[in-house]
């Protein structure tokens, strides 16, 4: 059953097996196991970018296809739930407008871009995605009067969710709304990368990885190569699409620099490589060990940075500022030297 | 009887995950036509791109004069004298004929004689040595390839089916220029499909099947023997 | 020994549709400047925003230029090349500053020798970044588009963030050296030096890298390179080195735009040439992947579209390459003047 539920794509290896349990319960358990506003902050992060790296992996390591548009269409699902909230009633059936709308614009765009450029070469999908990812963004931030430019949007969600909303307690932590959005959250995270996991396993999926091995073979055996790239390419930005809507009802708030901005999609691909391209358990332990690193090292870089005050240039390079370098650098040296990325590593090591 | 000019011993060339070239061993005599013969698919192609370095060889050795060829980039190979004529021509069909006929003379500008010489044997070339090489009909291209592995005196020539698809006329001029270069004395290892014109061209005849040469001799050995023809390539020379 | 059998030439006259499609792209630039006056009405605006639009243009073509010809010849795609002009222009700024005595003289030759020298540092620093980069970023991932963009994306990280370091985190204002500054005023409108400045520049660059391409053997070897690179080999040319030095070349190029670029916008971020990027690509996408020519047209068109749309209604402007992507890919979805590719 359990094989079933993951559609007989097992861990192939047991510390990976041992890592993805711990990852699982903690984040079942988190709000029981780490109380606390920060690190429920942290693990609804977590979920939310364990599913958009995962649908990111659909197209880069399953697919073979580098899109710069991944954030686009999670601030599509973003912003659709918080477009809705605001002009729709406060309640569930906004959530659930905003979030259908968000995830078929998303498909959409994706299905016309893909028209536009996976027809002639993939590469072209790379930089016209990048052109079309900027302009939105720049359109989102001129068009204040609907997206609240740069402020952003804030709006009301079901009181439900919010912790304002109390139910009692269990195991001496209080249960509020919060913990209920937390759990939503959870389990459509957990839910959705059971379907990527399965699409991945899929026929389809098959048919996918033998494109990226070889297009042009894979169109002699009759395959339609430009169909499944463009079917693979708005799967993933629907998903994506969902990951925003999680995220705008777990944060009450979306901006550019939550949903759009270049930097989280520069996140989603060191998270997918550094995981493992083309392994849908790479998401996991790729957006666990970043969002992880991110909140804390940072931290540690500002320490750093302070006891290394009177040394020249090495204060700069700890700044916490500085945190996207090391990131470019351990980008590069992980497409190098680690290029099948944890996942990989896991496997083959055993 | 004089040093081959290019010796290959046990070639083994890999494509992606196919084994193409199981071990190809062949002399190329100096200032003779070799033939290599074979069906489809057996590695004739592959064995020319090996020797000029566009494959590698997994294993074997390639001897150019003595000269082991195995650390030497394509690039250099052809420095060394290897004129080559692909199987697609590899015409640069935005530069025109005569820029084409520039990158073909790696040491100075194209002799004035030797281009008439060309012109004489290719007349398209003249008629059209300003126009761009992509606007030309195949068998102008190939006249084009061919020529430019002629701009310069060249050590060995490796020729990749000059005649496929083109039609009897030029077919003949093709078999025309290639026998004044070979009165030259030019050593050339040809691929060829067309038994009649490996009948007027070649002196030697090395056939190949599933990646090994089979057979090796006098061309004039094999074009009199229709039952060998029949056994190492199905086929045989129409009697004409 | 006989001649070969007459042959009648058989080279196809081009019909007149196929001629006109050829020179289709070319149209498309008087064509554009003829519906931007007729949408403007008033001749003096018109001037003044075809000249900056072809200023605009101009620069974007000199930074392109670069970027298309190693996409061509190598089939590598430089998602780092933004941190070139960015690096370029500050290297440029810097020298502008310490030669703040020169630049603030009234006087032309001193103005112009110090803009000259800050073009020369900036494109020799390129270029010398350019060389480490292909060396240590591009080229142990050559022949995966995958990896390429993946890495190269990952060197514009570290490059830009040592802009930061070593410049700050600020954006730096500069003033265009006195001779620069200021308009001249033909008819009603006003034409500023700069700008006209940048168009000859322009034009002078794309006239000069013609000349290399089309009358020299290093041209010939690069333009056949992005046919065939194979032949190219197997003609005894080393194609590598041809494409590093083509890799450098186009490094120092986007050097030179980073500096023509700081001193049209008179400011400077560590973010401009990744901002600028994205109408690169559009330029290089919308040109024909490989094509110099296809690259200028492609910039001269987002040049003066964004201009004549910024004038007639600013908020579509951002958009509005995006649209002229969009149209020029339905017409040719290879872009303008795709190259043709032996395989």
């Amino acid at each position: 059953m359990l094989v079933n539920l993951i559609s007989g794509d097992r861990p192939r290896s047991t510390i990976l097996t041992i890592l993805l349990l711990v990852v699982l319960v903690c984040l079942a358990l988190a709000p029981f196991l780490f109380p606390g506003v920060r690190p429920l902050d942290t693990a609804a992060r977590i979920c939310v970018f364990i599913l958009l790296v995962a649908s990111y992996d659909l197209l880069l390591g399953y697919t073979g296809i580098v899109s710069f548009a991944h954030t686009m269409f999670f601030g599509f699902g973003a912003y659709g739930v918080a477009l809705a909230s605001i002009h729709m009633e406060r309640g569930w059936d906004a959530l659930l407008v905003g979030t259908l709308a968000g995830a078929l614009a998303a498909a959409v765009v994706a299905f016309v871009i893909g028209l536009f450029s996976l027809r002639v070469r993939a590469i072209f999908f790379a930089m016209i995605t990048l052109a079309v990812a900027s302009a939105v963004a720049v359109l989102v931030s001129q068009l204040f009067q609907l997206t609240g430019g740069e402020d952003g949007l804030t709006y009301q969600i079901p009181r439900e969710l919010t912790p304002a909303f109390r139910l009692g307690e269990v195991f001496g932590v209080r249960i509020n709304g919060r913990i209920l959005n937390y759990y939503l959250v959870f389990f459509t995270c957990l839910a959705l990368f059971l379907v990527l996991l399965r699409i991945v396993n899929s026929p389809f999926g098959t048919v996918l990885e033998a494109i990226r091995e070889n297009d042009f073979r894979a169109e002699a055996i009759g395959y339609r190569v430009v169909a499944y790239r463009t079917a693979a390419s708005c799967l993933s930005a629907a998903m994506a699409a969902f990951a925003g809507s999680l995220y705008a009802i777990w944060l009450r708030y979306v901006g550019p620099d939550t949903t759009l901005s270049f930097e989280i999609m520069l996140d989603v691909l060191l998270m997918v490589v550094i995981g493992g391209m083309g392994t849908m358990y790479g998401a996991v332990l790729g957006a666990v060990i970043f969002v992880l690193a991110q909140n804390y090292l940072q931290t540690l870089m500002g320490a750093g940075a302070g006891l290394t005050q009177g040394l020249p240039l090495i204060p700069q390079l700890l700044d916490p500022n500085r945190w996207l370098m090391w990131l470019g650098i351990l980008f590069v040296l992980s497409v190098y030297f680690f290029p099948t990325g944890i996942v990989g590593r896991l496997r083959t090591g055993k | 009887m004089s040093e081959p000019i290019l010796q290959l011993d046990g070639v083994v060339t890999d494509i992606g995950r196919y084994h193409i070239l199981k071990g190809v061993t062949l002399d190329v005599p100096r200032g003779q036509v070799t033939m290599l013969l074979g069906r489809n698919g057996v590695g004739k192609t592959t064995t020319l791109r090996t020797i000029m370095g566009l494959w590698r060889a997994k294993a074997g050795r390639i001897l150019l004069e003595g000269q082991d060829m195995a650390p030497v980039p394509v690039s250099s190979r052809a420095a060394l004298g290897i004129g080559f004529v692909p199987e697609d021509m590899g015409i640069f069909s935005d530069l025109t004929v005569e820029e084409n006929m520039i990158l073909a003379t790696r040491s100075g500008p194209l002799d004035p004689a030797r281009r008439d010489w060309l012109f004489a044997a290719f007349p398209p070339l003249r008629t059209f040595w300003r126009s761009e090489a992509g606007n030309l009909s195949g068998g102008q291209k190939q006249m084009l390839s061919i020529a430019r592995a002629m701009a310069e005196e060249r050590r060995l020539y490796l020729i990749d089916e000059p005649t496929k698809g083109l039609a009897p006329a030029i077919v003949s001029t093709m078999v025309g220029a290639l026998r004044e270069l070979k009165a030259q004395g030019a050593s050339i290892l040809m691929v060829e499909q067309n038994l009649s014109v490996a009948r007027a061209l070649g002196d030697r005849a090395a056939v190949m099947d599933d990646g090994a040469v089979v057979w090796a001799g006098a061309m004039a050995e094999l074009s009199a023997d229709p039952a060998l023809q029949e056994r190492l390539m199905g086929l045989s020379v129409e009697a004409h | 020994m006989s001649a070969a059998p007459d042959h009648s030439p058989t080279f196809s006259r081009l019909s007149l549709t196929d001629r006109l499609s050829l020179a289709a792209p070319y149209l498309l630039v008087p064509v554009l400047v003829v519906i931007g006056f007729l949408a403007i009405g008033a001749p003096s605006s018109w001037l003044t925003l075809t000249v900056s639009g072809l200023a605009m243009g101009m620069m974007i073509f000199i930074m392109a230029s670069g970027l298309t010809l190693v996409f061509g010849l190598m089939d590598v795609i430089n998602f780092g090349h933004g941190a070139f002009i960015s690096l370029g222009a500050f290297m440029g700024v810097s020298v502008l500053f310490w030669l703040s005595a020169w630049t603030d003289a009234p006087s032309l030759v001193l103005n112009v020798a110090a803009v000259l020298l800050a073009i020369l540092a900036a494109m020799v620093f390129t270029g010398v970044i350019g060389w480490a980069f292909e060396r240590v970023i591009v080229r142990p991932v050559y022949g995966s588009h995958l990896k390429q963009i993946l890495v190269t994306v990952g060197g514009l990280i570290v490059l830009e963030q040592a802009i930061h370091v070593i410049w700050g985190a600020e954006e730096i204002y500069l003033n265009r050296p006195e001779a620069l500054r200021g308009s001249i005023t033909f008819g009603a409108s006003a034409l500023e030096r700069y700008r006209i400045l940048a168009v000859v520049v322009g034009l002078a660059i794309f006239v000069a890298m013609r000349l290399v391409l089309r009358r020299t053997k290093i041209g010939l070897i690069v333009r056949a390179g992005v046919q065939n690179g194979e032949m190219v080999e197997a003609l005894g040319y080393r194609l590598k080195l041809v494409f590093i030095g083509v890799f450098i070349a186009g490094s120092a190029l986007a050097g030179l735009g980073g500096v023509m670029w700081a001193l049209y916008e008179q400011v400077i971020t560590a973010g401009m040439g990744e901002n600028m990027m994205i109408l690169i690509f559009i330029v290089v996408i919308i040109g024909g992947l490989g094509s110099i020519e296809g690259a200028f047209i492609g910039a001269l068109l987002v040049g003066l579209l964004q201009n004549y749309v910024a004038f007639l209604e600013p908020k579509v402007a951002l958009i509005s390459n995006i649209g002229l992507m969009t149209a020029i890919l339905l017409w040719r979805p290879q872009g303008m003047m795709p190259v043709v590719k032996a395989k």
